[in-house]
């Protein structure tokens, strides 16, 4: 349910480019700190085309931003992107954490029924 | 208060994702809240500001339901609907689910855990094809995102709290 109650345009391409495995361990890696293609290739056993691949998704999605640096280029997490998806992570947990606060009173209500009248048949 | 709440979100494999939530009550109330359409219409209604005037279930196997939730200021309104495949009474049921407006199905399992009186829903989404799973995921349905949400916590898990924070 929700699925038109909340704005998620923006966010497309943000969880799209987290849907891959290798882009996620490119990110945590990027989280300790700047590195270079060949530094992020070296850990993944995959040839530096393959990461420059991952990495070009990452910056679409605004993820991670590119240094000037001709040579070496460093890539850099971008906190603004993960915080939006994170906001409206928290906004979904809400919605269903609205709807079963709901389902909590009416859980009560029908449990004191129960008490006075017995169990309804099945 | 009780000690119920905590809803967990997680994705047991590449097709599914599961939500888990105690309630204070035995599982053939919590069935009934989950199945009966006077009692659906009380609380499975989304953000503030939502009201679902269609609720139709037909409980039996082979038999549809239907949801309509609408926008107070009626700008706006979607729905759902599917079949149920299979039902235990007071135990678990099986549904399809077809949201309006995007493609794929997935198939909506619902679980009923009793134990002291208080019951565990686990609630389990699987989509019928790793496509159908992806074109969600590519049309930004909110069911495809949230595939990602472990995969965003393992992100975010991994990076400076300020970070994130930002």
């Amino acid at each position: 349910m929700g699925y038109v109650m909340i704005d998620t345009d923006r966010l497309d391409t943000t969880f799209a480019a987290l849907a891959d495995p290798t882009r996620r361990a490119i990110l945590a890696r990027l989280a300790s700190g700047e590195a270079s293609v060949n530094e992020l290739a070296e850990p993944f056993a995959m040839s530096q085309p393959a990461i420059s691949k991952h990495l070009k998704v990452l910056e679409r999605a605004g993820l991670i931003s590119r240094g000037r640096d001709a040579q070496r280029r460093p890539c850099r997490i971008e906190a603004q992107p993960l915080a939006e998806a994170n906001a409206w992570l928290e906004r979904y947990r809400q919605i269903w954490e609205g709807n079963f606060q709901r389902l909590d009173a009416l859980l009560d209500e029908l449990k004191t029924q129960e008490k006075k009248h017995g169990r309804r048949k099945q | 208060m009780t000690s119920t709440g905590n809803l967990q979100v997680t994705t047991p494999s590449d097709r599914e994702i599961a939500m888990t939530r105690v309630f204070d009550a035995p599982r053939h109330l919590v069935f009934d809240a989950l199945t009966t359409p006077e009692l659906l219409q009380r609380w499975l209604l989304g953000p503030p500001g939502w009201s679902m005037p269609v609720c139709e279930v037909d409980l039996k196997v082979g038999g549809a339901y239907r949801y309509v939730w609408r926008s107070d200021d009626g700008g706006r309104e979607f729905g759902s609907h599917g079949v149920f495949r299979e039902i235990v009474p007071a135990e678990r049921f099986v549904a399809t689910e077809k949201m309006d407006g995007f493609e794929g199905e997935s198939l909506v399992t619902n679980s009923l855990a009793e134990q002291g009186g208080r019951t565990t829903l686990t609630l389990t989404m699987r989509f019928d094809s790793k496509e159908a799973r992806d074109g969600a995921l590519n049309s930004g349905m909110e069911k495809g995102v949230a595939i990602s949400y472990d995969r965003l916590d393992e992100v975010l898990a991994s990076m400076p709290a300020q970070e994130v924070r930002q």
